[in-house]
């Protein structure tokens, strides 16, 4: 699957970027990111232009700029070279590109794309991961795969009861119909799980129990992917048949946003930045431990697998063919909507008259 | 953007929007277009098609 380009991507968790380099390759591009000493998130290209050395092995001066670790020439946080080694003269092409970057809800989000089509109106808001409400538990795995192999593990949560059976994955997954709705005009994909009177899952027995029932669930899946970049699922685990009440009042369940920040890095490397926060045993640092724990082996188990994927489809032969199924609907909704929002971006050729 | 994070019975269903569910206990899906025509099938990327085709073929009686 083609780069979906003139889009916002996840590039970083806030702390991860300071005053200490990053460099990330985020759709090709080696971007280097830092914050200058106000705060600021920056990302420039990771690229010097003298000699193309990596700027994410240099380091920042006293007044924010970036000196090359190779020989010195320096940048200013728009990516303008501001000093040469041994002259006056700096050469008016010497600088490097200036990303778009913007800081919200705990990420790091770059625009990559015509610079002049950045709005940050596009970002998804996403409340839930900054707010003293929830608890929320982060993580970034590096994925050996392409990322439309990640996009279909997200949209396919049947996937679970396999794969994730320990943890998270009941024969009930995988056995209750989905419902998928598509806005092609806004890119979203939603697809709809809601499994009533079923077994809890391993991994969610204590926080039922913390919740004051025990035994069957009703146990709703709810994502809601907006491609390309930002996946999310909402989960609502309660008692058997009984719903959010009509005033919306839904204190009886617990509930879970599970964020993926899909972030394509190569043709066949992703970054996969995962938030799972939660309403409820907010503050309970065993409840912390339990989720981390949980998270990570359930993210470990797709990375294996993905990554797996990636290798033996590397040794197909060119055109092998899939069969598609019904639990398929989802992710060939979002397959589709990639291919269109790919094609749609892609510079414009223009041919000399 | 605001993300939406509500269940699925709450999604817009303004124009360009399409839906596609499962007949309950069966095996065969229902597809729903924006534009009120239906159609029964059981290979989804033949209904993805179809319902990403609107118009064409989109009559509002269910196909068979």
């Amino acid at each position: 699957m083609e780069f979906v380009r003139n889009q916002w991507y996840v590039a970083a968790f806030a702390e991860e970027v300071s005053d200490e380099l990053l460099g990330r390759t985020i759709l090709g591009e080696p971007i280097v990111f830092y914050r200058t000493s106000d705060g600021t998130p920056v990302g420039l290209a990771d690229r010097c232009v003298h000699r193309r050395y990596p700027l994410s092995e240099g380091k920042l001066d006293a007044n924010d700029n970036l000196v090359c670790g190779y020989h010195g020439f320096t940048y200013n946080p728009s990516g303008v070279c501001v000093a040469v080694p041994a002259q006056q003269r700096i050469p008016r092409s010497a600088r490097v590109g200036a990303y778009p970057v913007v800081e919200q809800d705990r990420f790091i989000w770059v625009w990559i794309g015509d610079p002049n089509l950045a709005d940050r109106a596009l970002i998804p808001s996403l409340p839930f991961l900054d707010d003293p409400e929830w608890a929320v538990l982060r993580g970034m795995a590096p994925l050996k795969c392409r990322y439309d192999l990640l996009v279909d593990n997200l949209m396919d949560l049947s996937h679970e009861t396999y794969l994730h059976s320990e943890w998270i994955g009941t024969p009930d997954v995988a056995e209750t119909p989905t419902t998928t709705s598509t806005d092609e005009d806004a890119n979203i994909v939603w697809v709809s799980r809601h499994m009533e009177n079923v077994v809890c899952p391993p991994s969610y027995i204590p926080s039922m129990a913390a919740k004051g029932f025990a035994g069957t669930i009703d146990r709703w899946q709810d994502i809601e992917y907006h491609a390309p970049a930002l996946y999310l699922l909402n989960s609502r685990i309660g008692p058997p048949g009984v719903p959010p009440r009509e005033d919306g009042d839904d204190s009886h369940a617990a509930h879970k946003k599970i964020v993926y920040g899909i972030t394509p890095s190569t043709a066949n490397t992703t970054y996969d930045f995962w938030c799972v926060a939660r309403d409820h045993e907010v503050g309970d640092p065993a409840a912390d431990e339990r989720g981390m724990k949980s998270q990570s082996a359930v993210v470990l188990q797709d990375v294996v697998a993905l990554d797996l994927l990636e290798a033996t489809l590397a040794t197909e032969p060119p055109n092998y063919q899939e069969l598609s199924v019904n639990i398929d609907t989802g992710a060939l909704a979002a397959r589709r909507m990639l291919k269109r929002l790919a094609e749609a971006a892609k510079p414009v050729a223009v041919t000399a008259e | 953007m605001t993300v939406r994070g509500v269940a699925n019975t709450d999604v817009p269903t303004g124009p360009n929007t399409f839906k596609i569910t499962w007949v309950p206990g069966h095996d065969t899906m229902l597809g729903i277009c924006h534009c009120g025509a239906e159609r029964i099938g059981e290979d989804p990327i033949e209904l993805w098609m179809w319902l990403l085709g609107h118009p064409v073929d989109h009559d509002r009686a269910v196909a068979a």
